[in-house]
């Protein structure tokens, strides 16, 4: 069809070929026509063959993009089912939901933090390839991620953030590291996950001070002590390489005694006997309390659990397990917790806690997110770096400025239109952003945003919410308006 | 057909000082960057290894341990995987659906964008320049403003016509067509306003109509930025998660990303096919990206308002 108004076209413009003027032109057109050096002549009809060039996009335009855009706005106004005017019911029932504002809360983050992150990261990686000689390689590294699916970035980027250090690399990493300082003791307690040490006393023992157990009684030198843990579980004890608790015998001018694990498949109820099927607590690290408190010999419990401390002065001491014992070491961060927040919103309201509070997730995801763009931004600001007029930069350098000064006073205000550019397209991508977070947040959190609220009302819930879900829509388009009108001033 | 290239950036920025003198603030530089690039790699390293070690040993060992034991590298996930072959809902499949929305929406993109463009630049009708503007305005419009009406008018399509664009791949490449066109329009449209006017003019006068003109002197002349945009827009549809999500309602056919998504929706998600479907999701892209890196960019460069 196309090509056949086409060829009318040409078949026109072959009769119209002659400077003649044609009467029926109109006036306007006249006035256009000698800029295209051509004969004036022949009616708007000629130019149907160009026009026609544009009519599948238009349409296709005006049909999935406008008039929907239209659809969505009046939808935006009528309750869920579309059936009912509701007016600006849909925006109140937004704004006056905790977990809406708490989505608004997450996209303000994602606005706030990543396009001046990215732009940062991005025009530092511009600025320092411009000195090496493998600039093309790391450019490359860089940038690869793009062609990635979000989908599959954010999928990585869960496995690296585990919170399991058998599978994810960044608690991992920081467990190797923190070992070197804080090594765990044999006998973890877990303090985070709710476990404490004064649960592990059983017979003669009780808390002491600090993460620490001490017994209950005090002894001379020449007696011996019997003390019991309970909540250490028997994997524990064989990896440790436990024996069958022997009590020792006393020894004249020695504190000894036996810790064993006080309790006995064949007696569970019974406390404070050490039975022939109860393991001694071994390596366990202890320490002699003098009278006043200080210690005054340490020593090791063997494996069948006896200890002795031997050459003491006469006296009243207590024994102590030390606090290493117990170090649980790193017990591994939630990296993608939507809970725990980075700012602290303790002694605030509900709804001032949901809405100040940053979720740990979010910084996580706008890392991974930062992977996938940083190359981005570099190559547009390394354009803009390369387009820079290099006289203007040398000029600034003979005159004595160092190379902050210069950068700082001659390349930044330069670039500053560009920077601009990849800050505004990092707005209006972090707006919309959506395959991140519901690859990566765990499925019930406070980690959605705009777009993934959307498609919950509209889609994932039953029956979709058709008002609520446009109105979010509305919203979106509301704020990405500045943006259009900065692109026609810019475009004009 | 490099990124440095491509983006203007092979003017050697060489500061004398610091090619002639060795200044160790170079070799602290080299060694920085040199870092970062290794922690930019690592995720890509990471995935590629779980893909490739057994099932049971995720959650046992990290995948970093195939530094001193490289022996238990498999392509075991892989041959499981592919074993189920073209199964509906399964990862060739998949491949297969993604590629079939894919190649009809860039390609439909590309030549509509051209078309279109060549109207707006060397057309002589009225209001070009407030068509044009309105293209540009349509260029961050967010796909959620049309989600729901689009989907009510495909049901309202399909009762009319008993045709079902509502969880079909049609659909799908409409709506993925109407969201890159307007990227398309400006993209081709800066090019051609490139193009010297005088050369349609000798055209015109020896004439040549508007579809040869275009077919033989604009088209060609505008294939590197055509090329451009038909990359950007592959791996734009490629890696889309939510347009599919929306319009496949329903579809047992999915795309790669709706794949790995649902995969990870599951109750016991099998890190190892996640793992090995990510990697082969991302295989085509890598390939046209590693491929025509220099188009990507140029791409990337005029679509920065996108």
């Amino acid at each position: 069809m196309a090509a056949q108004a086409r060829r009318r076209s040409l078949v026109l413009r072959r009769i119209v070929a002659t400077p003649a003027p044609d009467p029926g032109a109109p006036n306007l057109e006249a006035a256009v026509l000698p800029e295209t050096g051509r004969a004036p002549g022949g009616g708007w009809r000629r130019h149907l063959g160009s026009l026609a060039f544009l009519t599948p996009a238009g349409i296709w335009l005006l049909v999935i993009v406008g008039y929907p855009l239209i659809g969505t706005i009046r939808d935006s106004f009528y309750n869920n089912d579309s059936t009912k005017l509701v007016g600006l019911g849909n925006y109140k029932t937004l704004f006056s939901t905790a977990d809406i504002l708490v989505t608004f809360r997450n996209n303000v983050i994602w606005v706030i933090v990543f396009p001046f992150l990215v732009t940062f990261v991005g025009l530092l990686f511009a600025v320092l390839t411009e000195r090496v000689r493998w600039a093309t390689a790391f450019k490359t590294i860089i940038f690869m991620p793009i062609a990635f699916s979000a989908t599959a970035s954010a999928l990585v980027w869960n496995s690296i953030m585990s919170i399991d250090p058998h599978v994810g690399m960044l608690n991992a990493s920081i467990e190797t590291v923190d070992d070197w300082f804080n090594a765990p003791g044999l006998y973890p307690v877990n303090t985070s996950a709710g476990q404490t040490v004064a649960s592990l006393a059983a017979t003669g023992l009780r808390p002491g001070p600090g993460a620490t157990l001490e017994s209950t009684a005090t002894v001379a030198p020449g007696q011996t002590l019997k003390l019991g843990m309970i909540g250490i579980s028997p994997a524990t004890l064989q990896l440790v390489g436990a024996e069958k608790a022997v009590v020792p015998p006393a020894a004249s001018g020695a504190v000894s005694g036996v810790v064993w694990r006080d309790f006995s498949s064949s007696h569970p109820a019974v406390r404070g006997v050490v039975f022939a099927d109860e393991d001694g607590i071994a390596g366990l690290h202890l320490s002699l309390l003098s009278s006043n408190g200080s210690s005054v010999a340490s020593t090791v419990t063997d494996a069948d659990g006896a200890f002795r401390f031997s050459s003491l002065s006469t006296g009243s001491y207590r024994v102590e397990a030390v606090a290493n014992n117990f170090a649980s070491g790193f017990t591994g961060i939630y990296w993608l917790s939507g809970t725990q927040s980075l700012t602290p919103t303790s002694g605030l309201s509900q709804t001032a806690q949901a809405l100040l509070s940053v979720p740990l997730v979010d910084l996580s995801m706008i890392t991974a997110y930062l992977w996938i763009w940083a190359g981005f931004a570099m190559v547009i600001i390394g354009a803009g770096l390369a387009a820079l007029n290099r006289e203007v930069l040398e000029a600034a350098r003979i005159d004595g400025a160092t190379e902050w000064q210069t950068f700082r006073r001659v390349t930044m205000p330069m670039l500053a239109p560009v920077l601009i550019v990849v800050l505004v397209t990092m707005i209006i991508n972090v707006l919309k952003i959506f395959d991140i977070i519901v690859n990566m947040a765990p499925s019930v959190s406070q980690a959605n945003t705009l777009a993934v609220a959307m498609y919950d009302f509209g889609y994932a819930s039953s029956p979709s919410a058709n008002g609520l879900a446009s109105a979010i829509a509305v919203i979106l388009f509301i704020l990405v308006v500045p943006v259009i009108y900065i692109n026609l001033r810019r475009i004009r | 057909m490099s990124v440095a290239e491509a983006a203007g950036l092979a003017i050697p920025v060489r500061r004398r000082r610091l090619s002639i003198h060795f200044r160790p603030s170079r070799l602290v530089l080299n060694v920085v960057l040199v870092l970062v690039a290794i922690f930019w790699l690592v995720p890509t390293i990471s995935l590629t290894v779980i893909s490739f070690r057994p099932e049971g040993l995720f959650g046992i060992s990290g995948w970093w341990t195939v530094l001193t034991a490289p022996s238990q590298l498999t392509i075991q996930n892989y041959e499981t995987l592919l074993s189920t072959g073209f199964a509906t809902g399964g990862i060739l499949d998949s491949l297969v659906t993604t590629a079939a929305i894919t190649v009809p929406a860039t390609i439909l993109v590309t030549v509509l964008s051209s078309l279109a463009a060549y109207s707006l630049v060397f057309g002589r009708w009225r209001g070009r320049t407030a068509v044009f503007l309105v293209i540009v305005a349509l260029l961050v419009v967010p796909v959620q403003v049309a989600l729901i009406p689009v989907a009510q008018l495909y049901d309202a399509f399909g009762n009319l016509t008993g045709l079902k664009l509502f969880g079909s791949l049609p659909g799908v490449i409409i709506f993925h067509v109407a969201f890159g066109l307007p990227f398309g329009v400006f993209l081709m449209r800066n090019f051609y306003t490139g193009i010297p006017k005088d050369l349609l003019e000798a055209g015109r006068i020896d004439g040549a109509g508007e579809w040869t003109l275009f077919r033989r002197v604009v088209m060609p002349l505008g294939l590197p930025a055509a090329a451009s945009l038909a990359i950007f827009q592959f791996i734009w549809v490629w890696n889309d998660l939510l347009v599919g999500l929306v319009f496949l309602g329903g579809n047992p056919h999915h795309t790669l990303t709706i794949f790995l998504f649902s995969q990870t929706r599951t109750l016991a998600a099998n890190y190892w096919v996640i793992s090995t479907g990510a990697m082969i999701s991302i295989v085509v892209p890598l390939a046209i990206f590693f491929s025509f890196q220099r188009y990507f960019v140029r791409g990337v460069l005029a679509g920065a308002v996108k």
